[in-house]
Formats: C-alpha cells, sequence, structure tokens
C-alpha cells in the first residue's frame, strides 16, 4: 500500500470535506518519492513544485466552499506517453528528449478537472514497445517488491509509482498487455478498458487498432472511479464510443450471484507457470462461492493471437513512427540534405527494439507481403472475435492469468521472442478491443504478487469490476494467498 | 520504328496518348481532418495545429462538408459514389508531417465517371478520390529550384487541406482535347460550388502522364509525368514538348524511362524531375484512426435533386431550342447567355437571330437585357423596322440600361424608312445624276456607295444600306 | 538461417524506414526478425478463407465534424520546439540529393 496508506477513494473524501489538505498527502508521496526514487527509477520527471502549486489551488478551492471533483488532492502520476502541455513528454525515447507538446491529452485535461495533481511522468519502454521497461533509453525501472526483478512493461514506471507509494493511481496505456502484465507483477488492479471508451487524443500512438489508456490503482473501487473519470466520448477521437458510458462506480457492491463465469482453456496451458494456474483456478473457486457458475470457454484462435499481434502493433508503429524524422520537433542529426538527416536522427534516437519493430512492421506492409503478413493478421482479428463472441453467448466474463509468469529477473528475456511471450494471455483483447483487468491473486513462493485476468465484452465493465470486487474481497479474506 | 524522317507534322506516324491527374482543393472552411482555418496566403503556419502537423499523439476528424463536396464534384462527373476507406500511403517527404498522406486507396469515394467537353470527346473518368493536401516548400538560394537549393523552408498551411484527385483514363491523344477537357472542368467545378480552380493559385493543379506510340496500336509504353503546369495554355505546350522529346529518343533507338519531370514554362521544356529513390512501396493500409464512410441512397439523392444545370446540361438545352448542336451553343453558355438565349426563343423570336446576335454582339455578357426586350427588338429587326446598324446601338443600350427596344429607338429618333419610300427618293437621285447611274449600269461597283451615301443624307442615316443597295440592283435589271 | 527475411529484405525496408542499420549489425537484426516472423507464420495454419479482414474493433461508420473554423495553435509556441525554424517556417536541409 502507498506511503500515506490511504486510497484514492479515501484522500478525495478527506480532502473534500476538509479533513486532509491536498498539500499535506502530496508531501507524504514526495517523502516516498525522496526516499526511493534513486533506487527504484519509476520517473523520467518528477513534477514536485507544479504538484504543490495544484495541490494549494486544490485547497484554496475547498476552503472557497468549491468542490474540486472526485479525485481532489489524489497524486497521480503519467505515463511518459502522454501529452502533457509544456510538460516534456519522452516516450523514454532519446529522439523525443525535451520535447513539450503544446497540448494536453484529453485524459490528463480530464483528470486534472477532477482535482488530481500530477506528481510526474512515468518510465515507460521506449515507444510502449517492450514488456519489462528494460527497452527505456533513460533506464530501467525496478520492481518496487523485489529490485532485482522486472516492474513489467511497457508502463512499468506507472506500474512501479503506484506500488511504491509514490502516487495513490498511475495511469498508463495497453497495446498488448502493457497495462495489466505491470499490474501483474507488481501486485496492483490494471485495467484495459473497452476499445473506444477511453479518448486515445494525446495518447502518443503505437499500435493505433490497439492502443488504450487504463489507470493503475490499490484497490478495484479505486480503478472504477478513476476509469470513470477518464472514459467518454471524445470528439477528437473519431474511434471514440458514441454513447455515454455506464458508472462502474455506481455499480459496484452488486457482487456476482448468477454470474457465468468461463476459464478460457486455451490459455490454461503449459506455456503458464503452475502458479499461475493455481491461481485462476482459485479464483474461479471463489467466485463461485460468492454465487458464480463456473465453466470451460474455448477459443482455440487465442494461440494465434501472438503471431496476429507481432505483425500488426509492428505495421502501425512503422507508420506512426515515420514523423520522428528530425523536421517539425524532437532530436534532430544534420546531414548535407534532408534525406541522410531523416535517417541519421532516427538511426541515433531509436533503440534497438523500436528498430526491431520499424523493420519489421515494414516488412509487413511491403509490396508482395501484404497479404500473407498484414492481411492474414488482420482475418485473423475477425475470427478471434467471432469465437470470443461465441463464448460471451455461454459467459458473462472469462478468467485466465495475467502472464505466465511472476515478475521475471532483468536480463532473463534478452531475447526479443521470450519476451514476447509474456504477452500471450493479454494480446487477445487488444486484437478484439473487448474489456480486461488483472487483479491480484496470491503470490508465489517468493512472495512475488500473482495476477488474475478478467475478461469481457466490449462495454461489458460492469460485470468484469463487479467479478473484479468479489476477487478482491476472497483474497482479502484468505490474506492474500492462494 | 527507327530512323523516321522529320517532316513537318512531326509526329507522323505517331499518337500521342494523354492522362490527366487534376487535384482540386476543395473551397471548405476548415481542412479535412481539423477545425483549422483552410484559407490561401495566411501568415506562414499561423493555421496549424497538432492535427494537421501530426504531432505526437493527434488524431483525425473528417470534415463532413468536405465530403458533401467531393460526393457532388463525383456526381457531377457522373461518377458511382461508393462507400469509401481512408488509408495511409507512406513515404518521407518534409512537406508531410506525419510522413505518410491519409488518401483513399482502393475504396475510393467515387469511381467510373466521365465529361464531356464542348467541342467533343467523352473523356472518361477512372476515380475522384479524396486526400489531404501537403505543406508548402520553399527552397531558399540556386535560384529557387530544388536542386541547387542551400536549404528549405516549410509552411504547414497547407497541410491537411482537403483535396479531391480526378484520374481520367489515358484516353485523350492530342494537347487541344487535353486543355478542353482541364477547361470544361473548371467550369464544372465553378458551377457546383466546391473549389475556386485557379490554377494560378495552386487550388486546381493539373499533372499530365505523357506516352506516345505508333499510329494505330493500342499499346501503351513508356509514360513520364508532368508536373507545375500553371494554366491551361502551358498544359498544350508541355504535353507537345515531351510528346515530342519521346519521339526524338525513339527515333534515335533510343527509349523514355518512366520518370516525374517537371515543367519549365520559361524555357519551354520538361525537365529531369527529383531522383526516384527505391521504388516507390507506399505500404498504403487502411487508416486506423478513421472509420468508414458509408453513404446512403438517400445522401446520393439529395446531392443529385440539388445538382444546379452543369454546362453540358445548359448546352443542350439551348442547342435543343435552337435546333443546333450543342458545340454551336458552347460559347452562348460560356458567357453565361443560355438564359436570355432560350427567353428570347421561348417569347417567339427566330432562333438563327437570337444565335448570331449571343455569338456576335454580347461578347461582355447580357448585363441588363431582358429576354423580352431582346426577342422584341429582334422582331423589330426582322420586320425591318431597325438598320442593323440601329440594332446594334439599341442593344448596347440595352445591356448598359435594360428597358423597351421601341422606347430606345425612338428616343434616339431612330425610324426603319419604308422600302417604298426609298424607292421613290432612289428614283429621284438617279434622275439627278444620270452619269453615275450610267457608270453603275455599266457595272462600276465604286459609284454604288455615291448613291447609298446621298439616300443616308436624305433619310439621317436611318436608311438601312442593305435595302438600298436590294433595290438599286433590282433597278438595274429591269 | 532466414527463411523467412533476408539480409537483403532487412536493408531495403530499413532504407524504406530511413534507418541505417550498419553491416555489423546487419545478421543480428536478421536473425531476430527471421525468428518472429517464424512465430508469426504460425497463422499459416489457419483457414482464412472467406474472412474478412478487421481494422476496427469497433462498427462505427460516418463519423464527422462541422466545417467551421476553431482556434488554431500559437505559431511561437509550436516553432519554439522546432530544431530549427527561419520567418516562421521550419528549416531543414536541402530536400534533394539523397546519398544512395
Amino acid at each position: 500500500m502507498s506511503g500515506a496508506g490511504a486510497t484514492a477513494i479515501e484522500i478525495a473524501a478527506g480532502v473534500r470535506s476538509g479533513e486532509r489538505s491536498a498539500r499535506e498527502v502530496l508531501e507524504q508521496h514526495l517523502a516516498a518519492i525522496e526516499e526511493r526514487e534513486a533506487e527504484i527509477h519509476a520517473f523520467n520527471l518528477v513534477l514536485a513544485d507544479e504538484a504543490r502549486a495544484r495541490a494549494d489551488e486544490v485547497d484554496a478551492a475547498v476552503a472557497a466552499g468549491d468542490d474540486p471533483g472526485p479525485l481532489a488532492g489524489v497524486p497521480v502520476a503519467l505515463k511518459d506517453n502522454l501529452c502533457t502541455r509544456g510538460i516534456p513528454t519522452t516516450c523514454s525515447s532519446r529522439i523525443l528528449e525535451g520535447w513539450q507538446p503544446p497540448y494536453d491529452a484529453t485524459v490528463v485535461s480530464a483528470l486534472a478537472d477532477s482535482g488530481a495533481v500530477f506528481v510526474g511522468k512515468t518510465n515507460l519502454d521506449e515507444f510502449a514497445m517492450g514488456s519489462s521497461t528494460e527497452n527505456s533509453a533513460f533506464g530501467p525501472t525496478r520492481n518496487p517488491l523485489d529490485t532485482d526483478r522486472v516492474p513489467g512493461g511497457s508502463s512499468g514506471g506507472s506500474a512501479a509509482a503506484v506500488a511504491a507509494g509514490f502516487s495513490a493511481l498511475s495511469i498508463g496505456s495497453d497495446t498488448g498487455g502493457s497495462i495489466r502484465q505491470p499490474a501483474a507483477y507488481c501486485g496492483l488492479v490494471g485495467v484495459k478498458p473497452t476499445y473506444g471508451l477511453v479518448s486515445r487524443y494525446g495518447l502518443i500512438a503505437f499500435g493505433s487498432s490497439l492502443d488504450q489508456i487504463g489507470p493503475f490503482a490499490h484497490t478495484v473501487a479505486d480503478a472504477a472511479l478513476t476509469l470513470d473519470v477518464i472514459s467518454g466520448h471524445d470528439p477528437r477521437d473519431s474511434t471514440s464510443v458514441p454513447a455515454a458510458p455506464a458508472s462502474i462506480s455506481e455499480a459496484l457492491g452488486a457482487g456476482v450471484d448468477g454470474m457465468r463465469v468461463g476459464i478460457v482453456t486455451e490459455l490454461m496451458g503449459d506455456a503458464m507457470d503452475a502458479n499461475c494456474l493455481d491461481a485462476v483456478r482459485s479464483a474461479a473457486q471463489a467466485l463461485e462461492a460468492a454465487g458464480a457458475t463456473v465453466g470451460e470457454a474455448s477459443i482455440p484462435a487465442a494461440l494465434y493471437g501472438l503471431g496476429a499481434y507481432y505483425l500488426i502493433a509492428p505495421a502501425e508503429a512503422s507508420s506512426n513512427l515515420a514523423r520522428y524524422d528530425g523536421v517539425r520537433y524532437g532530436m534532430r542529426v544534420d546531414a548535407a540534405n534532408t534525406g541522410d538527416m531523416n535517417e541519421a536522427t532516427r538511426t541515433g534516437g531509436f533503440g534497438d527494439e523500436v528498430k526491431r519493430r520499424i523493420m519489421l512492421g515494414t516488412y509487413a506492409l511491403s509490396a508482395g507481403y501484404y497479404d500473407a503478413y498484414y492481411g492474414s493478421a488482420q482475418k485473423v482479428r475477425t475470427l478471434l472475435i467471432r469465437e470470443f463472441d461465441a463464448a460471451y453467448a455461454d459467459y458473462d466474463i472469462l478468467l485466465s492469468p495475467t502472464t505466465p509468469t511472476t515478475a521475471f529477473k532483468f536480463g532473463a528475456k534478452a531475447d526479443p521472442v521470450s519476451m514476447y511471450l509474456c504477452d500471450l494471455a493479454t494480446i487477445p483483447t487488444n486484437l478484439t478491443g473487448h474489456a480486461a483487468m488483472s487483479v491480484p491473486f496470491g503470490a508465489d513462493a517468493d512472495n512475488m504478487p500473482i495476477g488474475v485476468q478478467l475478461l469481457a465484452p466490449a462495454l461489458g465493465e460492469v460485470p468484469m469490476f463487479q467479478a473484479a470486487e468479489a476477487l478482491e474481497a476472497a483474497a482479502l479474506s484468505a490474506g492474500g494467498a492462494a | 520504328m527507327t530512323g523516321v524522317a522529320q517532316t513537318e507534322n512531326e509526329l507522323d506516324g505517331w499518337q500521342i496518348v494523354i492522362g490527366l491527374e487534376v487535384h482540386v482543393e476543395l473551397a471548405t472552411n476548415t481542412k479535412l481532418f481539423c477545425g483549422c482555418a483552410n484559407k490561401f496566403g495566411a501568415e506562414p503556419n499561423t493555421n496549424t495545429c497538432p492535427t494537421c502537423l501530426g504531432l505526437p499523439g493527434s488524431l483525425p476528424v473528417i470534415n463532413g462538408t468536405a465530403i458533401d463536396y467531393a460526393m457532388k464534384l463525383g456526381r457531377a462527373l457522373h461518377c458511382t459514389v461508393n462507400p469509401a476507406v481512408f488509408a495511409r500511403k507512406n513515404y518521407f517527404y518534409p512537406d508531410m508531417p506525419k510522413d505518410f498522406q491519409t488518401t483513399q486507396y482502393d475504396q475510393p469515394t467515387n469511381a467510373a465517371g466521365y465529361l464531356d467537353p464542348p467541342t467533343g470527346g467523352r473523356v472518361t473518368i477512372e476515380r475522384a478520390h479524396i486526400e489531404e493536401d501537403t505543406g508548402k516548400s520553399t527552397h531558399i538560394g540556386g535560384g529557387g529550384r530544388i536542386s541547387d537549393a542551400q536549404y528549405t523552408l516549410i509552411d504547414y498551411n497547407r497541410a491537411g487541406v482537403p483535396l479531391v484527385e480526378i484520374v481520367t483514363e489515358p484516353c485523350m491523344h492530342d494537347a487541344e482535347h487535353a486543355k478542353a477537357y482541364v477547361s470544361e472542368l473548371r467550369d464544372v467545378l465553378l458551377t457546383i460550388g466546391v473549389s475556386d480552380a485557379k490554377m494560378e493559385e495552386g487550388s486546381m493543379r493539373v499533372d499530365a502522364n505523357v506516352s506516345i506510340r505508333p499510329a494505330g496500336s493500342d499499346e501503351l509504353r513508356t509514360r513520364c509525368e508532368v508536373k507545375n503546369i500553371n494554366s491551361v495554355r502551358s498544359l498544350g505546350r508541355a504535353i507537345n514538348y515531351e510528346a515530342r522529346r519521346h519521339l526524338n529518343l525513339y527515333n534515335a533507338d533510343d527509349a523514355p524511362f518512366q520518370e516525374t519531370r517537371h515543367w519549365d514554362e520559361n524555357a519551354g521544356r520538361t525537365l529531369p524531375g527529383r531522383a526516384k529513390e527505391d521504388a516507390d512501396d507506399y505500404r498504403y493500409f487502411p487508416e486506423p484512426d478513421l472509420v468508414p464512410l458509408v453513404p446512403t441512397a438517400d445522401d446520393i439523392a439529395a446531392i443529385d435533386a440539388a445538382m444546379p444545370a452543369l454546362p453540358s446540361d445548359r448546352r443542350e438545352a439551348l442547342a435543343a431550342a435552337a435546333g443546333t448542336e450543342p458545340s454551336a451553343a458552347a460559347l452562348a453558355v460560356e458567357r453565361g447567355l443560355d438564359p436570355l438565349a432560350l427567353g428570347a426563343i421561348e417569347a417567339g423570336a427566330p432562333a438563327d437571330s437570337v444565335m448570331k446576335h449571343v455569338n456576335n454582339n454580347l461578347a461582355d455578357g447580357p448585363g441588363k437585357l431582358e429576354a423580352a426586350a431582346f426577342a422584341k427588338l429582334i422582331t423589330m429587326e426582322t420586320g425591318g423596322d431597325l438598320t442593323s446598324n440601329q440594332v446594334k446601338d439599341v442593344l448596347v443600350e440595352l445591356v448598359d440600361n435594360g428597358g423597351d427596344p421601341a422606347d430606345i429607338a425612338a428616343a434616339k429618333g431612330f425610324e426603319a424608312v419604308d422600302t417604298g419610300e426609298l424607292e421613290s427618293m432612289l428614283g429621284a437621285i438617279i434622275a439627278e445624276s444620270p452619269d453615275e447611274w450610267a457608270r453603275y449600269l455599266d457595272g462600276d461597283k465604286k459609284v454604288q456607295g455615291f448613291f447609298v451615301g446621298k439616300i443616308m443624307k436624305a433619310t439621317q442615316g436611318q436608311a438601312d444600306g442593305k435595302v438600298v443597295n436590294q433595290l438599286m440592283a433590282s433597278k438595274a435589271k429591269g | 538461417m532466414s527463411d523467412r527475411i533476408s539480409r537483403a529484405d532487412v536493408s531495403h525496408v530499413a532504407r524504406l524506414a530511413r534507418l541505417d542499420i550498419e553491416e555489423s549489425e546487419l545478421d543480428r537484426f536478421t536473425e531476430q526478425l527471421d525468428a518472429i516472423l517464424e512465430h508469426a507464420a504460425a497463422l499459416d495454419a489457419l483457414d482464412l478463407d472467406g474472412v474478412p479482414p478487421m481494422s476496427h474493433p469497433l462498427p462505427l461508420t460516418n463519423v464527422f465534424r462541422v466545417d467551421e473554423v476553431v482556434p488554431s495553435l500559437d505559431r511561437d509556441e509550436v516553432l519554439s520546439q522546432a530544431p530549427a525554424a527561419e520567418d516562421g517556417q521550419f528549416r531543414v536541409p536541402p530536400v534533394l540529393g539523397e546519398s544512395q
């Protein structure tokens, strides 16, 4: 739990009622940062002065009888691929080092309007490409629960910030599992919402048809509140769901009586560690005990998700990252002509993983290969959706491990393909656009947390959170052990 | 074909093959994917935002009016309007903020249309798709030419402006046809109001794809794309130059290679364009940040219902009323005189007289002349109430100030002189001038003016010279 | 070694993507990319005949905005982030004369 020992909901309630000052809450979190940030490196940039000014504003508003909003005074960390006006936004890449966006991402504005206090921009795998935050150009982030281990990625810094008590909440992005996997590794609740529920305007794009922004929190209720704040139609995002979403917070507490839960067979195979599988079975039992029925759901195409993802995501990324050419912003390596300048800049500015994915994506789209690679992968998405839709005819939510293992040690997955396998269970819902979240449920022999994944149909956040809540209660009453 | 001698008809034995790609800037208030102003001539980079600058994290949202304009354009060109998907065309160029262009690839909005220029020769149109414009580069140093520049400055005001690219089949075979197509296209664009289509300002840009082939064959040989054509006249010059360049190459046992060339208006020739890198592999894929366009039958019906009369419709209408060919009605329509002509014909004026006046005496347009007055004036002319010179005078007055022709004629003191009166006058003058009459009878044409002059003087210029000549001729006969 | 992607392919796509991969790195990248594509090749086992491609998770169509001007960015703020600017424009080295 955070150094302040309070959830976001508790903090906001305290600040709004005048019982606590936002400034005091902030100072506690800044003290935690002071103490451990050098070791953890969750942040690319700590915004201590800005946060203090903002916290003071919140306190002044409360004193004046105004309501700063549902996240009043809550310290929030933002993944450094979210545009913050006038504040460097780097994607943990040299090519954007020092770049100050002239605008705020929609979710940043929404959070600010709700009274949140931003404590810093968190570290990530460069351009969100990775599963360990080891690909950051500014050095890795360490798992606060065991600093020899990775926090996961790509949103490793956001996960670490909450796990270490640097902030009460954080925001990450998830393209293939980049919120859920770090959440599992760090013992947090992490949510990838339905595609289109949260505006992508201001999220620096990696895989446009896959990217979604979501929260990290200690509790399901905190995650629900945060998601309620940041979700909603945005006219600046053409892929934004038009209808106003139902409140998740208000739906909590309903329980899971009669809910039909399906364990995804193909994600319970031997790619998964035994303890992760056990956690899922325990979770299923807990839900049953709470009134749900549990069965098995088969999604054969799920095993092809990785293959499809590692064609689609790099393809879209190769196009999204073309703009980093040294012309309008960011790093420039000068040369005699523009073409050479583009090449020198990109070669010097991008790390190896980014280069790898750009080349892979370029290849998958290139003349003669489009049909076999990118074209085929887009068809697999259709297949996946059909199979999930069929499963959701029989089940309200599905269950699987979040990751094949718990947090691994630094350097353990130096081979790119072994790193990609971390995303086996999380990738399918990025491909389908459905909702998914990771909830901590038990620990391994080394006391590293295990995450269990809940999956729901598009806009099925309410039943998903209700099930998550039931698991949370069960984990608490079991003392956190599976 | 080698060693063909250069004859006066320089393309003897060969046929030019021309396809045109015309980019039209749509005259919407805002850009295609963002709310920045779509305005020519603003201070550099003052109409830009995260989206049209392609800043990290930005997203596009489609301007609905741009789509309406594009569909209207498609229907005016008789295209089929289809469901469409935007795609990314990926390549690096500094005037492209995202280093990809958002365009339409295999599912364009408009396909399979045509345009009939007034001089004939239907031009078939393969597609008319929607895409965003790029920024503008200015090359500094080296006389403004790309190849000698020291550096380049870029203004993104134009980046993101909505364009429709209209691609014809390679169905034109001479420069005049191509020019006629472009002129007619421009008239259509102005009529439907989707663009101001100014080549000199770049709101209509014409690129010509030119190749040649032996006359009578249907092969398609290597073509070159010619850019930087800034007027219809330049288009003709560029096509002819390029065709000749290809001919010279073939005659020298050589051949053109496929490239983009740059028309130099001052030098009067095409020059090699920028160096081609690896064959352009644009790696098109559907734009993930946009959702598909699905026009309904109602949408298209509404566009058709609201379509104004196009130049070809107007030519046909006037030709039908005048009992002539559409090409004969072209000048009238071009000058906006067809409503007037139609009205006059409908009011009973003889069509050939109407058309004669419209084509010869109304070069500046109708002005304040109205159909009823026009018809009345022509009736007065054919009835012999006014001479042809008097008619012209009254016409000028009607165009400038409007009014009634009879009133104007009276005010000017114009009266046609009765033919019988003229005859007796002529008789009197002949009696007075027997020598001159004798010379006329002898065949002296020059003395004709003497008699006409006398009669003009006697009638204060109101006699119709033609009638006098006719009277003299018939008197001479018998 | 490389069934699915060759050194020449990697060299080619690197150029297309404006990346300069040194000779010494080319083998390593080729091997890595080949391994990834090998994995992706698992898709070959699926019967995708008649399956339509899916570009969007959402069944949305016809999303538009109104053709009304909204304020643009402040030019100074934008150009302050440019690597080089002159006369209110972005400045780059000459555009032509590719090194290849």
